[in-house]
């Protein structure tokens, strides 16, 4: 697929420009097909199609989201694992590689940035959010301020960060993101005490009622952490009370499902449980979770990868994608999508070409695996190994 | 567990299913002795066990009425009664390829310290007569709350408490052998814009499936009989195309894909209205991973009986067109239905009654 060719001159503010066209309109290949025709007005207001739009066009066919929103401390994990420091020269050069990859719109439809990589751009002085809107890339943003102790619970999280999220999602969409992410966790070794999925649905409703207020498409996320020793029965269990808790509390919230899309966990035993189940395993159990849980209003489900290996990862979406669904069903990696590229690049300027096709590589075995036509023939052994961190903290 | 997993689930699954074939829908024949009185008299025929039998027979006897439909919900008297020729109701339906199914509930009573709203009583006892139903041949129920729409209404307490009762009355069911119809009916009276009945109807469903949820109801296992979205009695009509649109949209916006089938009510639309609604919605091209269909009573009923008016006969006469609104309705759920369904006496006739007490 060729750049977009048809978009407006750009302005002095690339804001500016955004604000005068969705990323419908433009000659990116994805159009939407079915027309919303009514659309009650709700509490997002004048926002309303736009969402609806964002979310559609984030939701096409072949496509999902890479995620690179790593915290300035996690990224220096990533850093530091390749021998590199954790400077604001190195996150920019890393991020730059990432994003300037040639033809990357044609596997990835959004890409969620950290608050510092939205205000920056390459060494050549183009602002990311341009280089993602070459691309037909919605850029998004983490709008979430981390986990802490939930008092009064079993030694669980909840999310924090409502506090002064209008302002920041407005200027956040000035800048010219179009998308949020907020992620909460649960524990099924910790409970889930009720207190913890209370929290967690009804922190993610309000994130996501104020999100659209601002004009940012709300990416729901209430990680269903790996950790545990348990079947996947139990997980599936837990999955549908937090998913039928998170959907009553987005409804009271009067949020419009039309546009949100989802980052749930796939349903899979503990990674401690002493059988792994197969892919077709875990994409019946996850299916069946999702048809009872999610209404078809949602249009797209951007799964993440919460430490399966690469490989892994894509295999399993590509199980869920065997016979049609009533939402896109994709993918939002961060890990399964960089790990190869970190280990080719190792910080050194002469890998950056094979780096970037390494995350061609990895984007393009999951646009396949969205298409359901995905095969792990070929696949290296590093793109197999496991990224299972137990007590992992983002 | 997640929720119900028992000797019944495959069962459950497969009568779900069933009842959604396009092609098929519902005839709501479970009118109460009181209610069935009431269409009697209004064709001046005594309300006595003979005639109410002699109406349902004249409905299930009907030659190709059976193979559109999938199911028929009755009264308990009905289950029980047999054709003229001795052949139990319960058998003419199966061999007919429709499913029996029972009405359970016990009827609504006034919720104090609210304005008028209701909830629904049948709680108690119903895991032994879904027992019994099911030996009676019966496998699936129906369960009928009411909401209205009004300043202050639904209020939540009204919401909260007919969503319990629904969840409730659901899980027994499924225990017991039964699929249950969840049908939360929010009256068409008012004069309420489509908006608002589309907001209402949004709301009550989320909270109906938290609690069904909430309850570890399969819903696999279950079908919804809503009503559809429309502007209140008293306001100003819209096209069958809006009605489509909002009533789909509430749809997507809350009924999840595990539910095989939507059963809708028709209360008080007129037989052609019912159907031209059921077509429209047929007919957009929007995501739909149920089946739409029909559960009408008086939408399917009203000229047959205006026809039969209580003489024998006039049965070929009635069953015509019985037959015609059979058809009409099996088309619609194809989004075939081109109109002109010999349309009967009464067939535009709207059914809608202010204030109806079942």
């Amino acid at each position: 697929m060729a750049a977009c060719t048809t978009f407006v001159k750009l302005n002095a503010s690339s804001s500016s420009w955004i604000g005068q066209q969705s990323f419908n309109q433009r000659a990116c290949a994805f159009p939407s097909r079915s027309r919303v025709s009514v659309v009650r007005a709700s509490s997002s207001g004048s926002y309303t199609d736009e969402l609806v739009k964002t979310a559609k066009s984030i939701a096409s066919p072949g496509r999902g989201i890479l995620a690179i929103d790593e915290s300035n401390a996690t990224c220096g994990k990533r850093l530091a694992s390749i021998g590199l420091d954790n400077t604001e020269v190195n996150r920019q050069a890393y991020r730059q590689l990432l994003l300037t990859t040639p033809g990357l719109g044609d596997y990835i439809s959004g890409a969620i940035l950290f608050e510092e990589t939205l205000y920056q751009s390459t060494t050549d002085g183009k602002k990311f959010v341009d280089c993602l809107r070459d691309e037909c890339i919605v850029p998004g943003i983490k709008v979430d301020k981390g986990l802490s102790p939930l008092p009064g619970s079993n030694n669980e999280s909840w999310c924090q960060g409502l506090d002064g999220l209008a302002s920041r999602s407005a200027e956040y969409y000035k800048q010219g993101a179009r998308f949020a992410k907020w992620r909460t966790v649960v524990s099924i070794p910790c409970g889930p005490s009720a207190l913890a999925v209370k929290e967690a649905a009804w922190g993610l409703a309000r994130y996501a009622a104020i999100s659209q207020d601002n004009g940012l498409v709300p990416i729901v996320e209430p990680e269903i952490l790996l950790d545990g020793d348990h079947p996947i029965e139990r997980t599936l269990e837990v999955a549908e009370q937090v998913w039928a808790e998170v959907f009553y509390y987005l409804a009271e919230n009067n949020v419009v499902f039309e546009g949100i899309l989802l980052k749930p966990s796939m349903v899979t035993s503990g990674a401690e449980h002493k059988e792994k189940a197969s892919p077709e395993t875990i994409a019946k159990y996850t299916l069946t979770m999702l048809r009872r849980r999610v209404p078809p209003a949602v249009p797209g489900i951007m799964f993440l990868s919460g430490g399966q290996s690469e490989v892994e990862a894509t295999l399993n979406l590509n199980a869920m994608n065997q016979s049609p669904n009533p939402w896109h069903v994709s993918f939002s990696y961060a890990r399964a999508l960089q790990n190869s590229v970190l280990k080719t690049w190792q910080g050194r300027p002469e890998n950056a070409e094979a780096a970037q096709m390494a995350l061609l590589v990895r984007a393009k075995a999951n646009s396949l695996a969205q298409l359901g036509k995905y095969s792990a023939e070929g696949e290296s052994e590093e793109a197999k190994k496991g990224m299972f961190v137990k007590g992992y903290t983002y | 567990m997640s929720c119900y997993k028992g000797k019944y689930t495959d069962e459950l699954i497969a009568t779900a299913n069933y009842i959604g074939t396009p092609g098929k829908g519902i005839l709501a024949a479970d009118e109460s002795t009181g209610t069935i009185g009431k269409r009697l008299s209004s064709i001046n025929v005594e309300n006595v066990e003979s005639n109410r039998r002699a109406l349902r027979e004249l409905l299930f006897t009907t030659p190709g009425a059976l193979e559109c439909l999938s199911g028929v919900i009755l009264f308990e008297e009905t289950l029980y009664q047999k054709s003229a020729a001795g052949k139990p109701f319960v058998d003419v339906l199966k061999e007919g390829g429709v499913i029996p199914g029972i009405k359970v509930d016990k009827g609504t009573v006034e919720l104090p310290g609210t304005n008028g709203e209701t909830t629904t009583q049948g709680l108690d006892g119903l895991a032994q007569r879904c027992q019994q139903y099911y030996t009676a041949g019966a496998r699936f129920a129906k369960w009928r709350a009411v909401l209205k729409i009004g300043p202050n209404e639904p209020s939540q307490l009204a919401i909260n408490e007919n969503a319990n009762g629904l969840a409730r009355y659901a899980i027994i069911c499924q225990q017991n052998g039964l699929v249950p119809i969840v049908e939360p009916e929010i009256l068409v009276d008012g004069s309420h814009d489509i908006e608002k009945c589309a907001d209402v109807t949004e709301r009550v469903l989320a909270a109906v499936y938290k609690a069904l949820n909430d309850h570890h109801v399969l819903l696999e296992g279950t079908l919804l009989k809503p009503n559809m979205v429309t502007p209140g009695s008293e306001a100003p009509k819209v096209a069958p195309e809006v009605i489509a649109e909002y009533t789909v949209r509430a749809l997507q916006r809350t009924m999840p894909a595990a539910v095989p089938a939507v059963v809708f009510l028709s209360g008080g639309q007129s037989e052609e209205e019912a159907t031209r609604n059921l077509n429209a919605m047929n007919r957009l091209k929007t995501k739909k991973p149920w089946s739409l269909t029909f559960s009408f009573g008086r939408a399917l009923q009203q000229s047959t009986l205006k026809a039969w008016a209580g003489k024998e006969e006039n049965i070929p006469k009635a069953q015509a067109a019985f037959l015609s609104r059979c058809k009409a309705n099996s088309d619609a759920t194809l989004g075939k239905y081109e109109g002109g369904a010999s349309l009967g006496e009464g067939a535009s006739e709207s059914l809608h009654v202010k204030d109806y007490k079942y």
